[in-house]
């Protein structure tokens, strides 16, 4: 098939739309069948999607099952995969119908909830699919109306806060990422990917208003790309608009937001940033790398002291993505396999822990920590899986997690010693909050009357959690899994990137040096 | 030869003897008995007149010696503005029609402003710009108290009258300016009486007037006070009247005079442009968050897009007026969606503009919430809508034109827009449940807030690419600029 991309991409999409124009009411069958059509059509999308992952080889670092068709403004419709975005494609489509059918129990404007998620699968797949500068936009931009809705709508106390903060905040960031695209699509002529990958853009030093800006015209554009990344990724101090969105978001958005939107910040740092300013990535590289290590510090401790429960794992969260960037930023093999390793490992642990919350969230409408306790008498079943999550999330060998933080831990280790040490007192305090969120909810004796009644997971929840949990464990015991897919497009982009960096100009290799 | 310039201009010829005769028709047959049958001929006429110009006219040919062009930009923004104001014409009749005031000179007057309209984007010469001008804005004029009744609607009138009989003074006054300096109104002769590189101070005197004249028809910040005010006032199909055509003519207008007659000294207009781009849309985006009342909102919001708009004539490049074409169309065709949806907000028969009171109406009208929301987050820019093409636009011609501080203003004035689109959408979706709006009765308005929405959200898709309005826009922007 030669676009099977496409096809993956839209099926939701059109699902979306059979929604939209064919079911009518609210009555329960509508509802029901909005549940059905929802669950079949992400069920279907994932399976279509095997057959990229069956027809992609590794060996090859370039782009694979391209298409490309003509568009506007010189601009084309390009979709392609390469090792980098093929396993985020994976994790898009696998979380969707988990997400969804835990969005079983929602009532309340069913067809819409429906609608809006999987348009979000839609725009989610194409961003990591897109092969051109402003179709990437497009998706990456676009997929700010359905998050903004499911928040807005669905959310919770003090959702129009939390949605608008959400909204204009990741506005904010990407309008500079606008700018920096129109100024590429100007110098190179082209909005092709592969293309701009190549091109080389200006890296002489100039200065604006009497600041030396070294790097020129790439440090610019790195940070233009650089304010949309980390606010979506999110960085520490950008990240505040994140605790916020999945407070009041609903367990599966909040779902979305974890274990795929988070991704987009840091593959669009290894498909934009590194390849195409290797300069600018250069010289921003210690900036970065500290900001990970605070993040690290900064929102562990932060993590610490929350009473809610999602807040909790938001911090963490974003903690987690500081191992991320600090891999990325160390541009070495083990590094950027660590970032991505960790990303796809974050979706399934931190996706899996929000389903957590939702769970209790559902039998007793609060997040408050100190509104539990106990939970293991009468839920055992729970307390085991939540408990398996929780150790994921420190980082136990055995699980995904550890293999994330200590790859990228091994990288950061090779370029900057210091941020490394840093990094890694990280690990203990996740160990802190992660333990004493599980030992306040689960342990202890059940005393609150409102818990005496609380049931056990059903059988749907269980069976939600079960891929997850086999996922963990496998990528934990055979990490190889994903780090042979990775690894040859990897390797390629640290080739070109240390090659771009030997043609660059003395001046600002002196500079990046210091 | 008399007889082919006539053959020149004859699309303006028969809308005009379409006018005076509708007019002679409605008076010997009682008055307003045949107003609704003579808007829908109107429009028909319009759309005719509009398909005849875009599929015969070919090439660049003048009449009465360099007075009127006829060439690809003027057809492009003829269409435009014709269709336009059929569609609009077409949205008001049902509205009116309801309300009492569908009078015979309702579609007259349009037709007659049209015409003003389509002498201003052919105008070749100082003398026939303002004739244009003048025709344009003294049907605006009435059109604008046509509700005699209402304190407001006479209000509005006159408050434009005054205030466009002062930009007029200041177009004619910068005119003659121009005039005493090159010795001539016609555009090819300012053009090379101006020279290349710098103008004289006299005729950069007459540049400056014009221009200020020129931006207060497109409502440009710091010339813009009326526009809040009029939009209000003014009902409704009459608002949204004012939000398109007009709004066409006058940038066409703008884009004309600027590379037609001063084409050689852009260096000298470029920062005014800049500058008036820059706080149209500040001043748009911000004066738009306080606002509860929903036209006046579109008031500050059509600010801000004018702002966009001259983002592109900033340039001064071929790019730049392409830019400008394409991101008219998209506004206009955004806009007469926002308004068909605006006309159908009624509560027991009345308009309603409150934003307030559209408080949940995505669960009482799910498919018209759903286009609004296209089209408000087209309004705002976000991608993948068809308004975010429209920025993109604008944006690549003013950075390539190195007016990359101006790209940047501009992105961040569109995200403090975005705050006040996304408030409708909150009132919309989020809102509380209050008492509800009538349910929509009027097919038209449905039809056109559908046709809108459908064409912003999906003709940027591969395939569609822009309905062809794209490569319309650019042989058009050719043709201005050499």
């Amino acid at each position: 098939m030669d676009n099977l991309l496409s096809i993956v991409t839209f099926i939701p999409a059109l699902a979306a739309a059979i929604l939209a124009v064919f079911l009518r009411g609210e009555d329960a069958p509508a509802q029901r069948n909005a549940k059905w059509l929802a669950l079949i059509a992400t069920t279907a999308t994932f399976l279509i999607s095997l057959f990229i992952l069956a027809q992609f080889d590794p060996a090859d670092t370039g782009f694979q099952m391209v298409e490309n068709r003509e568009w506007l403004l010189g601009m084309s419709y390009k979709m392609g995969v390469d090792g980098i975005s093929v396993l985020f494609v994976m994790l898009t489509t696998f979380m969707m119908p988990l997400v969804i059918w835990a969005s079983w129990g929602v009532s309340t404007r069913v067809k819409e909830y429906m609608i809006a998620f999987l348009l979000l699968e839609t725009l989610m797949l194409g961003v990591f699919m897109a092969l051109d500068l402003v179709l990437f936009y497009l998706f990456f931009e676009a997929g700010l109306i359905p998050m903004f809705l499911i928040i807005g709508i669905w959310g919770g106390k003090n959702r129009i806060y939390a949605s608008f903060k959400f909204f204009l905040y990741t506005f904010l960031g990407s309008v500079l990422m606008l700018v920096a695209v129109v100024a590429m699509f100007s110098d190179a002529g082209t909005t092709d990917i592969v293309k701009l990958m190549s091109h080389e853009f200006a890296s002489e030093n100039f200065s604006v208003l009497g600041i030396q800006i070294v790097g020129g015209m790439q440090t610019i554009m790195f940070l233009a790309f650089f304010a949309s990344f980390a606010v979506k990724m999110p960085m520490w101090p950008v990240h505040t608009w994140l605790p916020d969105a999945h407070v009041q978001a609903p367990t599966a958005g909040s779902v979305v937001l974890a274990a795929i939107l988070l991704k987009m910040g840091g593959y669009g740092f290894l498909r934009f940033s590194m390849p195409m300013f290797p300069v600018g990535f250069e010289v921003m590289t210690p900036l970065v790398l500290w900001m990970s290590a605070i993040a690290i510090v900064y929102t562990s401790l932060v993590a610490l002291v929350q009473e809610d429960m999602k807040k909790l794992i938001a911090y963490s969260s974003v903690a987690h993505m500081g191992y991320v960037t600090m891999g990325i930023f160390a541009a070495n093999q083990q590094g950027i396999d660590g970032a991505i390793f960790q990303m796809i490992s974050h979706g399934f642990i931190s996706g899996a822990l929000f389903l957590c919350v939702g769970v209790i969230y559902d039998r007793m409408h609060t997040r408050d920590i100190d509104a539990y306790g106990g939970l293991a008498v009468r839920m055992p079943a729970y307390a085991l899986i939540f408990m398996f999550f929780t150790m994921a999330n420190v980082g136990l060998p055995g699980t995904s997690g550890f293999v994330g933080e200590f790859l990228t831990l091994m990288g950061i280790f090779q370029v900057n010693t210091w941020v490394a040490a840093v990094a890694t007192s990280g690990v203990i305090l996740s160990a802190a909050y992660s333990l004493w969120l599980y030992r306040r909810v689960v342990f202890g004796d059940l005393i609150k009357e409102s818990l005496k009644a609380i049931t056990d997971m059903t059988a749907r929840e269980k069976a939600i959690f079960a891929p997850l949990v086999a996922m963990t464990l496998l990528l934990g015991v055979y990490p190889s899994l994903v780090t042979d897919i990775i690894g040859p497009s990897v390797e390629a982009l640290i080739h070109n990137y240390d090659l771009a960096l030997a043609d660059a100009p003395s001046a600002v290799k002196a500079a990046a040096s210091h | 030869m008399i007889s082919a310039d006539l053959k020149i201009i004859l699309p303006e010829i028969l809308l005009s003897l379409y006018a005076m005769g509708g007019l002679l028709l409605a008076v010997y047959t009682g008055k307003d008995k045949l107003a609704g049958l003579l808007t829908y001929a109107t429009a028909a006429a319009m759309a005719v007149l509009a398909l005849w110009i875009a599929t015969a006219g070919a090439g660049n040919r003048t009449a009465f010696d360099g007075m009127f062009n006829d060439d690809g930009f003027a057809r492009f923004a003829k269409v435009t503005i014709l269709l336009s104001a059929a569609a609009i014409l077409v949205m008001s009749q049902d509205y009116m029609a309801r309300r009492g005031f569908l009078r015979f000179e309702y579609p007259m007057l349009v037709s007659l402003a049209t015409v003003g309209m389509m002498m201003m984007v052919s105008a070749g010469d100082l003398m026939a710009l303002y004739m244009g001008l003048e025709l344009q804005s003294l049907a605006l004029y009435v059109v604008a108290s046509l509700r005699r009744d209402s304190a407001k609607s006479t209000e509005a009138g006159v408050k434009y009258f005054v205030l466009g009989a002062l930009s007029s003074g200041l177009l004619l006054y910068g005119a003659s300016l121009v005039y005493g300096f090159a010795g001539t109104t016609a555009f090819s002769g300012i053009i090379e009486a101006a020279g290349e590189g710098r103008a004289s101070l006299g005729l950069l005197f007459g540049l400056v007037f014009v221009i200020s004249g020129l931006a207060f028809k497109v409502s440009a910040v710091p010339f813009h006070m009326w526009t809040p005010d009029v939009y209000e006032g003014a009902p409704t199909p009459i608002t949204a009247f004012f939000a398109t055509a007009p709004k066409m003519a006058a940038m066409g207008l703008f884009a004309r005079v600027l590379h037609d007659a001063f084409g050689g000294v852009t260096a000298d207009w470029i920062q005014v442009i800049a500058l008036l781009s820059v706080l149209s849309m500040f001043l748009g985006s911000i004066a738009a968050i306080g606002q509860t009342n929903i036209k006046r909102l579109m008031a500050y919001s059509s600010i801000a897009h004018m702002g966009y708009a001259l983002m592109g004539l900033a340039a001064g490049t071929v790019f730049g007026v392409q830019a400008v074409l394409i991101y008219m169309a998209i506004y206009i065709t955004m806009n007469i969606g926002t308004f068909a949806f605006i006309m159908s907000m009624e509560k027991d028969g009345q308009p309603v503009t409150d934003i307030k009171s559209l408080n949940l109406y995505a669960r009482a009208e799910p498919g018209k919430a759903l286009a609004m929301l296209v089209l408000l987050f087209s309004l705002a820019g976000v991608p993948p809508l068809v308004g975010f093409f429209g920025k993109l636009y604008v944006l690549r011609a003013a950075y390539e034109a190195g007016l990359a501080w101006l790209a940047i203003a501009g992105v961040i004035a569109s995200v403090i827009g975005a705050f006040y689109y996304l408030r409708i959408v909150f009132y919309m979706y989020f809102g509380e449940e209050g008492e509800a709006l009538d349910k929509g009765r009027s097919p038209v308005l449905w039809g056109a807030l559908m046709v809108s929405a459908a064409i912003i959200g999906l003709a940027w898709l591969p395939g569609l690419n822009l309905l062809g309005v794209e490569s319309a826009a650019a042989a058009a922007a050719a043709t201005l600029v050499n």
